[in-house]
């Protein structure tokens, strides 16, 4: 009887503890019918966006003999780097006979800027809006928000005469014109919000502190903004790298970016169809995206849930 | 002599008028508390005095200059908010130095009144810490010093306790007053709380809807409540209201239910009105429930209900339809069903016109 349970009172002993007496945390089956199902779906979808990716792999690996077997889902017999190092180096888009390279540094040089200016000007729209209610405040922001709907087409040939008005037509300069304007809306959008959710006290404080517009920018709310400046830069990379639209039309061959470059690699036709080479610049261009995702992905996720929701 | 005097402000967002032609002129070293319910424009006016709100008219003097259009830092204040609001990516060093720094003070000045502040404050062994890693009560200190350390004049609270557990509560709550009688500066504090306004006000301003109810000393407040708004928002547990009319053909009495109460021991604030529908309101602490004293008036009654609060205990009972509860200590209370002979001195109470609301 040295069991609390059953000293209270002197009640009659419990039923011992048996296997079907409920006691504890509750019994959860492994293969149960809501596992299966979850866990059935979220294989066949992940299954079904990951064959795309294996098939590219494996057939960029491949030799030309080995890929006219036919089987695309067969792994390489004999790997081979060479597609690689041709649609990197050598592969020919039309007249010349660089491969990628050329069209990877253009993007180099088209996105690290694009991204830098469209970031800071966006954060500081964004913070200005947020926090500094100034007259005109919401019509601003509203006719921001109207930009961004505004389809791209439409504003192709104004943008063309404006850039050759300016004399950048053709040139990197011009085109990161372009991305950061276009990159505004909703990166300001993003920071807005984030900017938002910030505790209205803490910048009333720094205001008592006698902190004024950029010292309240740049030492209070920069250093707590981190998430939200990822999340931004992943937008304007990945959007920025993918572009191809804005490429083609506002640059010469000498400026392509990488995906115009893919495109022509690609789309020329001279004799046989590298598939395994096509296949492998391909994968050189989404490279980029790719490792920036898996390098910032929880922070990512953290950004867009901080900033996002709220507003 | 006058540290903070405010003229005719108003204050409106669009069309709601959050503020209205307020006046109010605080003392030097005055401690003066802004009670009032959630929405009745307290903080509001708290912020107009920081300057972080611009007002739609009227003028805000602080130290006898117009500081209406003064930015917040020109203004000679500290502001602690609710949420502490420390900067989260900076020390406690840093939060503190942040202002001194907006303000390109000596370095070694700057250290000086840091480590003053963190003495008084007894934050010392924080100073290396981030906000993070500090309690709620630590954090507040940290709000604290961080007004402290300007060096000014007047202090504003913005509900400093109320994000505290109870027990912090009042601990900080006897720090705040520690720190006004050793500093002796000007506080302005916010609060929805009637026992923080008691305990630590000087003067208490009682606000709703964006004008001043009443503004007194507590006891002024406790005991002679300009209308029934102010009479039934201060004191806890509330005062008792019963329905009535006030009669007699020569000394005033207050009939209600069937029971008449003499008030000739009432101080009026005129001639005592006769035939008006009046309400008579009395603490639960002035009534006394078998006392075995002699009161100008008592009656018998049942209890309804009991609530043990602890050293008190809360007694209903009935007078005619009216309930009355009696706050009496816990050993002598009796229980449900019970007769009881309560009884109390209308001398205590306050009598207020039906209509208007206003004491009599």
């Amino acid at each position: 009887m040295a069991d609390v349970r059953t000293a209270v009172a002197g009640q009659a002993d419990p039923v011992v503890v048996g296997a079907r007496e409920p006691y504890g945390p509750r019994p959860r089956p492994v293969l149960s019918r809501r596992n299966i199902i979850v866990y059935g779906t979220l294989t066949i979808v992940a299954l079904y966006y990951l064959m795309p990716l294996y098939v590219m792999i494996v057939t960029s690996l491949k030799g030309m003999p080995e890929i006219r077997f036919g089987n695309v889902f067969a792994p390489p017999v004999e790997i081979t780097f060479e597609p690689w190092v041709k649609a990197w180096a050598t592969a020919c888009t039309g007249l010349n006979c660089d491969g990628l390279s050329r069209g990877f540094w253009n993007s180099v040089r088209i996105t690290i800027p694009s991204v830098i200016i469209s970031i800071l000007i966006a954060s500081v729209n964004g913070y200005a809006l947020a926090n500094w209610r100034f007259k005109g405040a919401n019509i601003f922001f509203t006719i921001l928000i109207v930009g961004a709907f505004i389809p791209y087409q439409v504003m192709i040939y104004p943008i063309v005469i404006i850039l050759r008005e300016m004399g950048v037509y053709g040139t990197l300069t011009g085109l990161v014109i372009v991305h950061t304007i276009f990159g505004m809306p909703i990166n300001t959008l993003l920071f807005r919000n984030y900017f938002a959710s910030v505790p209205e006290e803490l910048f009333k404080a720094a205001r008592v502190d006698g902190a004024g517009f950029w010292a309240i920018y740049f030492r209070i709310m920069l250093p707590m903004s981190l998430p939200i400046f990822v999340v931004s830069m992943i937008i304007q990379v990945t959007g920025i790298w993918n572009d191809f639209l804005f490429g083609v039309v506002y640059t010469r061959p000498e400026t392509y970016p990488m995906t115009v470059q893919l495109n022509n690699i690609v789309n020329s036709v001279q004799g046989v169809k590298e598939y395994n080479v096509n296949m492998a610049a391909t994968l050189l261009t989404g490279l980029v995206p790719l490792v920036i995702y898996f390098i910032s992905g929880k922070l990512f996720v953290r950004g867009i849930a901080a900033g996002a929701v709220k507003g | 002599m006058t540290s903070i005097l405010i003229k005719d402000v108003s204050l409106s967002f669009g069309s709601v008028d959050v503020l209205k032609s307020l006046n109010l002129d605080i003392a030097d070293g005055e401690f003066l508390v802004l009670l009032g319910p959630s929405g009745c424009g307290k903080s509001t006016l708290l912020n107009c005095i920081a300057g972080l709100l611009d007002v739609s008219a009227g003028q805000i003097f602080i130290k006898g200059k117009n500081v209406t259009w003064a930015e917040p830092k020109d203004r000679g204040i500290g502001m602690v908010f609710q949420s502490y609001a420390l900067y989260p990516q900076m020390t406690v060093r840093g939060n503190l130095s942040f202002g001194l720094k907006n303000a390109r003070m000596a370095k070694d000045e700057i250290e000086r009144r840091v480590a003053r502040a963190a003495e008084i404050l007894q934050i010392e062994p924080l100073l290396d810490r981030k906000p993070a890693q500090l309690s709620g009560g630590q954090r507040q200190r940290v709000a604290i010093g961080r007004a402290l350390v300007r060096d000014v004049d007047v202090f504003l609270f913005d509900e400093p306790l109320s994000n505290l557990d109870a027990k912090l509560r009042s601990e900080l709550r006897v720090e705040i007053k520690r720190l006004h009688q050793r500093l002796g500066n000007t506080m302005v504090y916010v609060t929805h709380d009637q026992i923080e306004a008691l305990t630590l006000a000087d003067r208490i301003a009682i606000m709703k809807g964006g004008v001043i109810e009443q503004l007194d000393t507590p006891h002024e407040i406790y005991n002679r409540p300009v209308n029934r708004y102010v009479a039934g928002f201060i004191g806890s547990p509330g005062m008792n209201f019963l329905e009535g009319v006030i009669d007699g053909a020569g000394e005033p009495m207050f009939v209600a239910d069937g029971a008449s109460i003499p008030l000739s021991r009432y101080a009026f604030a005129a001639a005592a009105p006769r035939g008006v529908p009046a309400t008579f309101g009395i603490r639960p602490e002035h009534v006394s429930a078998n006392s075995g004293m002699d009161w100008p008036f008592s009656m018998k009654s049942r209890v309804d209900v009991v609530e043990p609060m602890g050293s008190d205990t809360l007694v209903w009972t009935k007078l005619g339809k009216q309930d009355v509860a009696v706050r009496m200590p816990s050993e002598r209370a009796p229980r449900l069903g019970d007769e009881v002979t309560i009884g109390f001195d209308p001398m205590r109470a306050s009598v207020f016109d039906s209509g208007s609301g206003q004491r009599l």
